[in-house]
């Protein structure tokens, strides 16, 4: 990945404001793969018993995960937008821990790539969340396929 | 025989607004994104105000898709969960104090979402509204439909599964 590709999808990130809303941090992109997290936050609470994360703030992170991966993948998309997304919550993620998504763009035709996602709690080794989803792939015009 | 007097609507609306707001405002989540629900008997619309904080896209601009699916998440949840208080309210079976103690029926946990995205989601304000195609014992499924200007023309649509309260054990009684 070149390093211009790098900054196009940091910035691809870090101009979205809803990403900054929700203190999200792409802390690393690469090759079609991408992770983001966020720390844990009472304002994104779903469970005010139990203190647990709302779903919805989860798809947020795995959609957003999911774009970035696409962004990154080699041959450079120019602009990308989430089709459907289906996700499946695991078990609750744990109250007071950052919430981490792995996203792998693991194909791509001309017009579409296809993604699978992990998010994780502190405990890395039980997922709190896993979705698959297919995004569009915008290219340059002119660009190769 | 005579049947019992109805009771007086005010004290009808102020029992089910009452459960409602309490049921809503308990969700720092929904707070945060802004949701409102209107009620108009026991149908439910969702609305979320349009706001800055919102977009994920800037340059078109649009919605993040993360807020639309969040958006109908939410209002499957609320619906799903009105379903169940609204059943206990005709039937007698709610505390009318219960919702100003904070003491509500425990959120269903949702098992899977599928999120269509069929439009952009426009700078402006989103509406939504839920069905519930299945309430058992232990599980539901929700479907959740959202749209802009045009009630027509659905920017996303969803469909989600939950575990429902006291599901996890199947020991629930009735």
């Amino acid at each position: 990945m070149t390093d211009q590709m790098q900054r196009l999808a940091r910035q691809f990130i870090e101009s979205i404001p809803y990403a900054r809303a929700m203190g999200m941090v792409l802390d690393r992109i690469e090759d079609g793969r991408a992770t983001i997290s966020m720390a844990y936050d009472a304002r994104l609470v779903g469970d005010p018993e139990s203190g647990v994360i709302h779903g919805g703030a989860v798809s947020a992170l795995m959609d957003t995960c999911g774009g970035a991966a696409v962004m990154s993948h080699p041959t450079g998309p120019t602009g990308t937008a989430t089709i459907d997304l289906r996700i499946d919550y695991m078990r609750p993620a744990t109250p007071g821990q950052r919430i981490t998504a792995r996203a792998e763009c693991y194909h791509v035709t001309r017009s579409v790539a296809f993604v699978r996602a992990t998010a994780f709690d502190e405990d890395s080794a039980r997922p709190v969340a896993s979705a698959t989803g297919a995004f569009t792939v915008e290219r340059a015009a002119g660009g190769k396929p | 025989m005579m049947r019992p007097r109805p009771e007086p609507v005010q004290i009808v609306k102020q029992r089910r607004d009452a459960a409602l707001n309490a049921l809503v405002a308990g969700v720092p989540f929904v707070q945060f994104l802004g949701i409102r629900f209107d009620r108009r008997g026991d149908e439910l619309t969702a609305l979320l105000p349009f706001d800055e904080k919102l977009i994920g896209n800037p340059q078109l601009p649009a919605i993040h898709g993360g807020v639309t699916a969040a958006f109908l998440e939410v209002t499957a949840i609320i619906e799903l969960s009105w379903s169940m208080i609204w059943q206990a309210m005709e039937n007698g079976n709610f505390d009318p104090a219960a919702p100003a103690a904070g003491r509500l029926p425990r959120l269903p946990k949702t098992i899977d979402f599928t999120v269509d995205y069929l439009r952009t989601g426009l700078p402006r304000d989103a509406y939504a509204r839920a069905r519930v195609n299945r309430s058992g014992r232990r599980y539901a499924s929700v479907h959740v439909e959202a749209w802009q200007d045009n009630r027509s023309r659905l920017f996303a649509q969803g469909t989600a599964h939950f575990l429902m309260p006291g599901g996890e054990t199947g020991r629930q009684n009735g």
